[in-house]
């Protein structure tokens, strides 16, 4: 009875889908009977027929998504970054995600030093490529180029009903940096899959290969070619040292809850805390020191040099956590998306940033997305303009503005289309601005009159297709 | 002070936004139209995203708290 049962059911679900379809009747019969009657053969001889793509199952249903951005800040760095990532469904679930990133970065960046009334000249890191700076400018590295390579791979699979694993691992590479990683998040669905819970934890390993050697911190840079040379080479006190070049270890735990509020609203709440450890100095970044009355430059100790200026130090290790909170909401139509985020670590940096984005849809195939987001963070405690001559030298001092007292404000518009039913279009302009306190109180003398750490100006373009098969 | 207790406060509505949600009807499975839609989702566009945070990481102190991984790099 059952036999017959499964019999009738196998011949009656083809003859009626071409029935339902638009192609003509007898394109698709001859097929589904051939089929429909493999099917019966196979339930009479107790066999299980195939899966029809189950051969090709591995090529099919892919997700591929690309974009290109392009990066640049007025007179500084400019990058270029073409990604593209490939999702494939594997059936029962389970995802396997590819992506590869390439980013070609040049340009100039601040180097640390601050402006002076006199032409100043560095050594690049190579030691071979010198470069002046004018009068009264800020001191900007020009030498700057690189070209990063990265791989990520994550595999998403369900270990249970309620609980799923993505695993992932991921590498990079760049003329004087090598990262290789790890990272593992389950998530478990509760509540009617109303609740989803989370745990994550990545670490890398990372190993930074200063373009002529790690400097030791604190001593003098070389300002010629010809100069310095004692100076240079592998440090021997600071964070890991790696036969390839100095470590650093990166460990981060997450801890998540992402909750279903209404048909309309989705909240995601995580407390993040991380871990860096080894060689966490910038190896190209510098500080002048200034004379404690003038504010003038001072000459270096080395004859070969001209000014003194040193290398910086940051400490060796760093704890970083923060609390993240998300929410979308979708209206008729249109959805909001907020983010908010404090951050604080041992380096006593404390930041709030809030990201706000509104997708206002146009018609039925196409929105228009604008953005907005504001960053705040308070100085690292060993952060310092520059410093001073006769005076004993801190524990850690670096003037890498990006660990100063900062704003950072972001606008942008994002358009995007749905090309069909399987493919999406979008293109982003935004204007991105970072501002910092340029003109300390304490300044000394002749530094009041500049901005020691100007404005960073930046526009972002990014034109993306999504595609699925 | 004030940025404390505004810390304080946007840390702590997540908390006060969930213990209401225990108190709200449940969304029943056919009922998930929209939280399906891919607009809905918590990452929609994690091209981008992963782009953002790398140009962010790059240029400020603060990272992290959306997931873990990714990758790193010498731009910081």
């Amino acid at each position: 009875m059952q036999l017959k049962k499964s019999l009738h059911a196998k011949k009656t679900t083809p003859v009626k889908k071409p029935l339902q379809g638009k192609k003509p009747l007898h394109v698709k019969k001859p097929k589904s009977i051939s089929g429909a009657l493999a099917t019966a053969t196979c339930a009479l001889l107790g066999t299980h027929l195939p899966h029809p793509a189950a051969a090709s199952e591995p090529f099919k249903n892919w997700e591929y998504d690309s974009a290109l951005l392009y990066y640049s800040e007025q007179d500084r760095v400019t990058a270029v970054e073409p990604v593209i990532s490939a999702r494939n469904d594997m059936g029962n679930d389970q995802f396997l995600n590819f992506k590869f990133v390439v980013d070609a970065l040049s340009g100039a960046s601040a180097n640390g030093a601050v402006p002076a009334d006199k032409t100043q000249t560095f050594s690049g890191p190579s030691g071979q490529k010198s470069y002046s700076v004018a009068p009264n400018e800020t001191p900007l590295d020009p030498t700057f180029e690189d070209t990063r390579f990265a791989a990520n791979v994550l595999w998403e699979k369900p270990t249970s009903r309620y609980l799923k694993a993505l695993l992932g691992a991921n590498f990079s590479t760049e003329t004087d940096y090598t990262s290789l990683g790890v990272s593992a998040t389950f998530t478990y669905d509760a509540n009617n899959k109303n609740t989803t819970l989370s745990a994550g934890a990545s670490f890398s390993h990372d190993t930074v290969s200063p373009i002529g050697g790690a400097p030791d911190p604190f001593t003098e840079v070389p300002t010629s070619s010809t100069s310095g040379g004692e100076n240079e080479g592998d440090d021997d006190g600071e964070g890991g040292e790696g036969e390839g070049g100095e470590t650093k270890n990166v460990t981060d735990l997450l801890f998540g809850v992402t909750q279903v509020l209404s048909r309309h609203t989705l909240t995601q709440f995580n407390y993040s805390i991380g871990q860096s450890s080894g060689y966490l100095t910038d190896p190209y970044k510098l500080l002048t020191v200034v004379d404690p009355v003038t504010g003038d430059l001072v000459p270096a100790v080395d004859p070969n040099n001209t000014y003194r200026y040193l290398h910086e130090r940051r400490p060796d290790s760093r704890t970083r956590q923060s609390v993240y909170w998300k929410t979308n909401h979708q209206f008729t139509d249109d959805v909001v998306y907020l983010t908010y985020r404090y951050y604080w670590d041992d380096w006593d940096v404390k930041s709030h940033t809030v990201d706000l984005r509104y997708r206002y849809e146009l018609g039925r195939h196409h929105y228009l997305q604008p953005h907005a987001r504001y960053y705040q963070q308070t100085a690292a405690n060993f952060y310092r303009y520059y410093l001073v001559d006769g005076e004993p030298l801190p524990q850690y001092a670096s003037a890498d503005y990006r660990l100063g007292d900062m704003t950072t404000t972001t606008f942008g518009l994002l358009y995007g289309a749905e090309l069909g039913k399987n493919s999406e279009f979008t293109f982003r302009a935004e204007y991105m601005k970072q501002s910092n306190q340029g003109y300390p109180a304490d300044a000394i003398g002749k530094l009041r009159d500049y901005n020691l750490s100007p404005d960073v100006k930046a526009i972002i373009l990014q034109a993306s297709y999504n595609v699925k098969f | 002070m004030p940025r404390i207790y505004l810390a304080l406060f946007l840390a702590l509505l997540p908390l006060v936004v969930l213990t209401q949600a225990c108190s709200l009807e449940r969304v029943k499975p056919w009922e998930r139209d929209l939280l399906a839609e891919k607009k809905m989702q918590l990452d929609p566009h994690p091209l981008e995203s992963g782009l953002d945070e790398h140009i962010y990481f790059s240029k400020e102190a603060s990272s992290g708290g959306a997931g873990v991984g990714g990758g790193g790099c010498g731009c910081n």
